[in-house]
């Protein structure tokens, strides 16, 4: 017989979390410490992950500032980015701002065009579609979400920026220009947003549907005033999901915006050629650098700041998801 | 149970797969036209040979292997195209390949690495490449560049924004410059043929910048005023007209690049091809027969690749240094 | 990639659910606006992968599948980056598997609910969020040098791996979320002990959505060329005998088009590369739609 007492079934468990945790008998059978322990591990290994990455990236990131020529100062403030050249270059400087500003400015294009394509998506297969067009357009929206990032690099520099140019004219674009890439991010993350606020607008329960319209609401009276702002944590989620997918985006941006930081910082003129952070960490990785070397260590160091970027925002997104969340 | 059963039918599929795929390759036609020779002796050869560096050497290397693995198909050749510096440090320092591509000629630090190391190797000269300068054809004014010209153009001090900066009887459009980025080979190789001798260390950092050569063509072909420089290979499959090939002065005339002037040495911008072999790897009768179809056979597949062919005296004295490092 | 949907009692679902239409001139302009986004985002997406369709088709054949790659684009296959993805998937799911639903296990139904847990599992949601070239610089740094795996086979599943765990923990613990109160209640009530109930009931119900959220991740990290691309993924590898080796190098389709499509030559870049993006899709697609018939077939069955 099991030793658990029933105030322990019962116990009240913040929501979300299933009864189980409350019930760890404290003598399991032998067998079964066995078994947790196994588990303990294969939660043990994403604590090894976590830490593994934190620590590579930073330790090699500091590795950059212990390099003579190296600022910490300069690597936040100054607005240049060259480092090729080593520091004993005059032309050498290395500022990640403008690296920082490109990320931004991409992914600032990237939200503008996803966010309203998407959540149209999500709010018309939620609440308008029939069951069966929702059925079939899901699938396909994840599908495109699988398409390789190559071949939307490609469709932007070859499709895209052509079209730009024809109708903003081609002394205004340039080839290589944040906008192609931009939008086509936007694109890239639109199946994202849309499939997850779906899922969020469906988690909706019907029961407050029903309830609006039975009070004579309209479709888009219920869909935007009862079922959006029900399921906002969740659509938040999904922004901040796109917003991840945005700023981690490499082959597209490497391949159509560019490979030049912008020179005046700060900047958000959409039809000028940028560098974003990832953009850099492929071009110095592809290239001919040597261990050690300022151009290595400034790759983890790029890569760090990437990661606190990500991490923050992830921060702040779930402290919104759980303001926001309601409970049914 | 269906879970059980999928769930265990699943990976065995997939490795079923694999393993299919895997075995019925065995009768792939012969890659060969005609004019790849089984190497010395007939016997089947088995084993695993690594080769990384260069990634303007890489696709000549891989012509080769499709043609040595027709004859050779249980030899396994991996190639990688990590550049020319990290072949040079995965062949010198951690000694994990046994041949490395190379577009330019081993440094003395690289060299001294291997020597640390006790790394002995042969350098096998295999082809030439001609660095083609080109411009956009509406751009007809610049035919010919002298050494002087391009300083002005490339160099950090010179910068010309317009092109008569560049020669007072060129118009004054604004240029615009297209090339490799500054953590490649080929970068590399032009500004030590261009700007070293005038010991000028790191041209101007402010042009588009890509890794991608099929990149710097477009931009090129789109942008009235552009100029930039690739592989000749890729001046080649440009379509008729899209580009203009720009020839140098390097003091006694102007030479355009092409398959003679690259082989008699009057164009000053040719790269050498080299790839390095590591003695005790000649050892094993793989490499060593490997390494023997490749001077054999690299005359006859160069062109095809868009290289210019070493001649006839490079390639017989990589012949006899080869033949020394194996029989020795 | 979506969060798979757990399945919700009946009364509270939306699917089948009709609601009533009126016609008001709000409501109707409201939906041709909506449906008019959707549209448009899908038919950007529908006119690429035409193009990509039309342009590659005829490049598909057997043959293309079982040459290795060529310096003519006829002759050219994708054969090594054919085993390599599959090599790949293999890996990473073998590896995946266990560790990703035993740590959702283990933080599901076993964790304390203390700092440690909660620091657990925050920083395993923030990991889900982090660009994959990060992971690939984890995979240069830990794999390739300071473990010595060197540009291998293995370093690439286990880059792979590290990319993927965090967002298979995540579906799975929704997963386990997702099965009803009642079945762990009614397990420990009979008496089992935890670990029985979760190992006898729990996890087999959550399976389905389990498997869904992995097929899911796997699909992406196929896709993925940037993690492989920083962490040594080779050019080109010929090998009939030992089509795949741990300890040597590898390649991928996702690296193979990067490759043709920087190729000098016009029909690389347009036949030869589209072709190769066909059979990455078709791949992408099968696996998509093994995880959607099952997500389909088990909800239906509870």
């Amino acid at each position: 017989m099991s030793s658990t007492s029933t105030t322990d079934v019962v116990g009240s468990a913040p929501s979300g979390d299933p009864v189980g945790r409350s019930l760890t008998t404290p003598r399991p059978r032998y067998g079964e410490r066995v078994v947790l322990g196994l588990l303990w591990l294969c939660a043990g290994v994403s604590v090894v992950t976590t830490i593994g990455i934190i620590l590579v990236v930073f330790v090699e990131a500091f590795a950059l500032f212990g390099i003579p020529g190296v600022s910490v100062v300069e690597f936040f403030t100054d607005t240049a980015w060259r480092p090729f050249t080593g520091p004993e270059s005059e032309q050498f400087r290395l500022g990640v701002l403008p690296l920082l500003n490109s990320t931004l400015l991409i992914t600032a294009i990237a939200l503008g065009i996803a966010v309203p394509l998407g959540l149209a998506t999500a709010i018309y297969l939620s609440e308008f579609a029939r069951p069966r067009v929702r059925r079939t357009v899901k699938p396909f929206l994840e599908l495109l979400a699988g398409v390789p990032t190559v071949v939307l690099g490609y469709f932007a520099l070859t499709f895209m920026t052509p079209v730009l140019r024809s109708v903003f004219g081609a002394d205004v674009v340039p080839i290589f220009n944040a906008a192609s890439a931009g939008i086509v991010v936007g694109i890239l993350i639109v199946p994202t947003i849309a499939s997850i606020s779906e899922d969020a607008m469906s988690a909706v329960p019907r029961a407050l549907r029903e309830g609006a319209y039975g009070l004579g609401a309209a479709r888009q009276q219920v869909a935007l005033k009862i079922v959006f702002p029900a399921a906002l944590s969740g659509i938040v989620a999904a922004i901040i999901l796109g917003f991840g997918r945005a700023v981690g985006e490499t082959l597209i941006v490497s391949l159509a915006a560019g490979n030049l930081p912008p020179p005046d910082v700060p900047t958000a003129d959409p039809f000028q050629q940028v560098q974003t952070m990832t953009a850099y960490i492929v071009q110095a990785v592809g290239g001919e650098s040597s261990r050690g070397s300022v151009t290595y260590q400034s790759i983890f160091a790029v890569g760090a700041l990437l990661f606190v970027l990500t991490f923050l925002v992830n921060r702040i997104a779930l402290r919104i998801v759980r303001r926001f969340r309601e409970e049914y | 149970m269906n879970r059980r059963t999928l769930k265990s039918a699943a990976l065995p599929m997939a490795l079923a797969l694999c393993l299919a795929l895997a075995s019925c390759g065995g009768d792939e036609d012969p890659a060969s036209n005609g004019n790849g020779e089984p190497g010395a002796g007939e016997e089947t050869l088995s084993g695993a040979i690594e080769i990384d560096g260069s990634s303007t050497v890489g696709p000549l290397t891989d012509a080769i292997n499709e043609e040595y693995s027709a004859i050779q198909p249980d030899v396994t050749v991996t190639l990688g195209i990590s550049g020319t510096g990290g072949g040079f440090e995965r062949f010198c320092e951690t000694g994990d390949t046994d041949i490395s591509n190379a577009s330019r000629p081993i440094e003395d630090d690289e060299a001294a690495l291997c020597e640390e190391n006790g790394i002995e190797y042969t350098e096998i000269r295999v082809g030439t490449d001609a660095l083609t300068m080109v411009v956009n054809p509406a751009t007809d004014y610049v035919t010919c560049l002298t050494t002087e010209e391009l300083i002005t153009l490339w160099g950090p001090d010179g910068a010309a924004s317009t092109w008569d900066e560049v020669n007072p009887d060129f118009p004054s459009d604004p240029v615009e410059i297209f090339a490799p980025g500054t953590d490649s080979g080929t970068y590399d190789f032009f500004n030590e043929t261009i700007l070293e001798p005038s010991e000028i260390e790191s041209p101007r950092q402010d042009y588009n910048a890509s890794e991608d050569d099929n990149v710097i063509s477009q931009g090129i072909q789109g942008t009235p005023g552009a100029w930039g420089f690739f592989g000749f290979a890729y001046f080649q499959e440009s379509a008729e007209g899209a580009l203009t090939a720009v020839e140098y002065d390097a003091g006694e005339g102007c030479v355009g690049p092409s398959v003679e002037s690259a082989q008699d040495g009057s164009y000053g911008l040719t790269r050498p091809l080299f790839i390095y072999v590591k003695n005790e790897a000649l050892s094993r009768p793989e490499v060593a027969d490997y390494a023997t179809f490749y001077v054999e056979n690299v005359g006859a597949v160069i062109e095809s690749v868009g290289y210019i062919a070493a001649t006839e005296d490079e390639i017989s004295e990589a012949s006899t240094a080869l033949e020394e490092a194996i029989g020795g | 990639m979506a969060v798979s949907t757990p399945a919700r009692p009946r009364e509270q679902g939306t699917r089948g659910f009709r609601a009533p239409v009126g016609d008001t001139v709000r409501e109707k302009f409201t939906q041709v606006v909506l449906l008019l986004g959707t549209l448009v985002a899908i038919a950007v997406l529908a006119i690429l992968l035409i193009d990509i369709a039309l342009d590659g088709v005829g490049g598909l054949s057997l043959d293309f599948l079982t040459n290795y790659t060529s310096r003519f684009p006829e002759r050219t296959g994708i054969r090594e980056g054919i085993t390599g993805t599959l090599s790949l998937m293999v890996l990473v799911a073998l590896m995946t598997f266990p560790l990703g639903v035993g740590a959702a296990l283990y933080l599901e139904e076993f964790a304390p609910r203390n700092r440690w847990t909660r620091l657990l599992e925050t920083n395993i949601n923030n990991l889900a969020g982090v660009p994959s070239i990060v992971y690939g610089l984890l995979g240069l740094s830990v794999f390739v040098f300071f473990l010595g795996f060197g540009r291998s086979l293995i370093t690439g599943a286990l880059t792979l791996t590290a990319l993927v765990l965090p967002v298979v923990i995540v579906a799975s613990r929704e997963a386990l979320r997702a099965v009803p109160r009642e079945i762990r209640d009614g397990g420990l009530a009979l008496g089992a002990t935890p670990l029985q109930v979760a190992a006898r009931q729990t996890l087999p119900a959550a399976i389905p959505s389990i498997m869904t959220g992995m097929i899911l991740s796997l699909s992406r990290a196929i896709g993925e060329t940037a993690p492989i691309l920083v962490a040594g993924a080779a050019f080109s590898r010929r090998a009939d005998n030992e089509p795949w080796n741990l300890t040597e190098g590898y390649t991928a389709i996702p690296i193979q088009i990067f490759d043709f499509v920087k190729r000098p030559q016009q029909e690389f870049q347009v036949e030869v590369a589209s072709a190769a993006i066909i059979v990455l899709m078709v791949l992408l697609l099968i696996m998509n739609s093994a995880a959607i018939v099952i997500r389909n077939r088990y909800s239906r069955n509870r």
